[in-house]
């Protein structure tokens, strides 16, 4: 392996990447509102549910939840209790969107965007084989997307801090289920993204095109958020590790496929 | 003997019922200018892909530099060069970031990479813009940045698809003078992919002309201008006065002289039916006394070869 050209391609692709607004622009909303914004928003909405008559309906959510999530929250406060439902739980399924977007709208601009800016031909001329190439596009997307998650959940740590502080009085995130949310499933969701997009820019004509169609892989993650809010699972640390682990084996399964079409005489037609 | 640089035999590739190549078989000798030309669609760059081993053949055989480029893609491109047709820069790197990243994945010695880009980047006349968004170039830059990025690694064959294509003439001659300096002085063989047909007259020592996939034409300029051209024009000047006599005496000779004879002030050009043809109209006209100051033929060009085969194929 050419690691020299892989990590000079990787370079090369983020530096173009990062100059595109439709690469940037998505990057720094959605974090700044979900995990910035939404944890004040929410605990700023907690401080009302018992002036407006809401705890009942509250109460009605939580009864709802799972027995080992109601074991979870037993040591707090009914308004504590929102807090930490909201904000650990119901929020958990959401931040991976995060690793999911980055490295989707990433690899859009890698893969679909070097198709619409014509720069693969020139590429494809040169001594690096197509397993380097392939290496190349998926590390500096998926490094990014990593990073950019890792980050998102250090400030989303210092936000629900924050934010709980007035109500909880003591640092409560993350817990163990974030830990593991965070390095076992995000690396696997962006890999997901990635190779999603993969597929997507052969088919694909631009960058927008691509990030459209490959937009859909949101939507599991979704089904996992509404499944969390209407109490038919919760993000338990368990449930977390079968969740990454299945969502591991679709990566390679879709890698393998992946890899298996990225060929130099085919993304001289399809890329 | 010196084994040639390319060699292809039998080489095609269809893509579904198209065929792009068809049974394409030549040699290239090293440190020469190979002329490859013929309109869209003939097959000049789904050659200059299947050279690099970047699309597989259907059939066929091709060695460059003596390496598969089916099998040993990867050490082959390392020693050839492309330009694309379009110039496939990155516009949002600068000039310096786009050779930089191509000296990373050519496997340029670390050291020398800044020297070398530097290099390049002064004999293209870039230097004062290396540090601007490629976005911002001209036409005629953008493709100079393209060949620097080309030579950078130092190929020993350098294939170009249309160098010249929509540059104006200054920056063309310079493109060219250069082709020419790589070749002649520095001993790089070059595939050069045209429809310019001036340019490959004045460039190449050998062409070859594609037709549909199909080779219809190989050898030098000038034996394909005998080989093609059958006719012949001649620049004629006789004495003023006997100009109407000359004129009837030609009319006459349909046999040497085709189509109405074209004046300018006192010289007529002549269309004859070929190279034979010379002696024999000198003779008829000094039998019949006249005065013969100049009878000089007009070279044909690649232009009119490639015109003859292209009404042969049609």
């Amino acid at each position: 392996m050419n690691t020299r050209a892989i990590f000079a391609i990787a370079r090369k692709d983020l530096k173009v990447a990062i100059q595109n607004k439709g690469v940037v622009l998505p990057i720094i909303i959605l974090p700044l509102v979900l995990f910035v914004i939404l944890p004040w928003i929410m605990v700023y909405a907690s401080s009302f549910t018992e002036t407006t008559g809401a705890s009942n309906d509250i109460g009605e959510l939580l009864a709802r939840m799972p027995a080992g999530l109601l074991h979870e929250l037993s040591g707090f406060t009914p308004n504590q209790q929102l807090i930490v439902f909201s904000l650990v739980y119901m929020l958990a399924p959401m931040f991976l969107i995060m690793p999911l977007m980055v490295s989707s709208v990433l690899a859009a601009d890698s893969f679909a965007g070097e198709k619409e800016r014509k720069t693969l031909e020139a590429l494809l001329y040169t001594p690096i084989t197509d397993r380097e190439l392939f290496a190349a596009k998926l590390l500096g997307s998926w490094t990014t997307a990593l990073a950019v998650t890792v980050l998102s959940f250090i400030v989303y740590a210092v936000m629900v801090n924050a934010a709980g502080w007035q109500s909880i009085g003591r640092i409560f995130f993350p817990n163990w289920m974030w830990i593991a949310l965070v390095v076992w499933v995000t690396p696997a969701v962006a890999g997901l993204g990635l190779v999603v997009m993969v597929f997507a820019s052969a088919r694909a004509q631009g960058f927008q095109d691509a990030y459209q169609t490959g937009g859909l892989v949101v939507l599991p993650v979704i089904a996992l958020m509404i499944g969390q809010v209407s109490g038919v699972m919760y993000f338990s640390l368990s449930v977390v590790m079968i969740v990454g682990l299945a969502i591991w084996l679709i990566d390679a399964v879709l890698l393998w496929f992946a890899s298996k079409s990225f060929r130099r005489s085919q993304l001289m037609t399809k890329f | 003997m010196i084994s040639p640089v390319i060699q292809t035999s039998s080489l095609t590739r269809h893509f579904g019922e198209i065929k792009a190549v068809d049974q394409l078989t030549l040699e290239v000798q090293a440190g020469e200018i190979f002329g490859f030309l013929g309109h869209n669609g003939a097959g000049k760059t789904t050659t200059v892909r299947l050279l690099n081993g970047v699309i597989e053949a259907t059939s066929g055989e091709a060695r460059v530099l003596g390496l598969n480029p089916q099998t040993q893609g990867s050490a082959l491109r390392a020693r050839t060069g492309v330009l694309t047709e379009t110039p496939s820069l990155d516009e949002r790197l600068t000039a310096r970031d786009n050779l930089s990243i191509y000296a990373d994945l050519y496997n340029f010695p670390r050291a020398d990479v800044s020297a070398r880009v530097h290099f390049l980047l002064t004999e293209f006349e870039l230097a004062e813009r290396a540090d601007e968004k490629v976005a911002g170039y001209s036409k005629g830059m953008k493709q100079r940045l393209a060949l620097a990025r080309a030579l950078l690694h130092k190929p020993e064959v350098l294939f170009l698809d249309e160098p010249t294509s929509g540059l104006d003439p200054v920056a063309a001659r310079h493109v060219n003078d250069l082709v020419e300096h790589l070749a002649r002085r520095e001993g790089c063989t070059v595939f050069l992919c045209t429809h310019n047909l001036v340019e490959a007259q004045k460039l190449c020592d050998r062409v070859a002309v594609m037709e549909h996939g199909h080779l219809v034409a190989l050898g030098t300029p000038s034996d394909l201008t005998r080989q093609y051209v059958k006719r012949l024009d001649v620049d004629l000047e006789v004495d003023p006065t006997q100009i109407e006599l000359v004129l009837q005496i030609v009319q006459g000779l349909p046999q040497l002289v085709s189509g109405p004879p074209k004046r300018k002030k006192d010289m007529l050009t002549l269309t004859l039916s070929g190279r034979k043809a010379i002696p024999e109209l000198l003779h008829i006209l000094v039998q019949k006394g006249l005065h013969v100051y100049r009878l000089a033929p007009q070279e044909a060009n690649l232009e009119e070869v490639y015109f003859a085969l292209h009404g042969n194929t049609q």
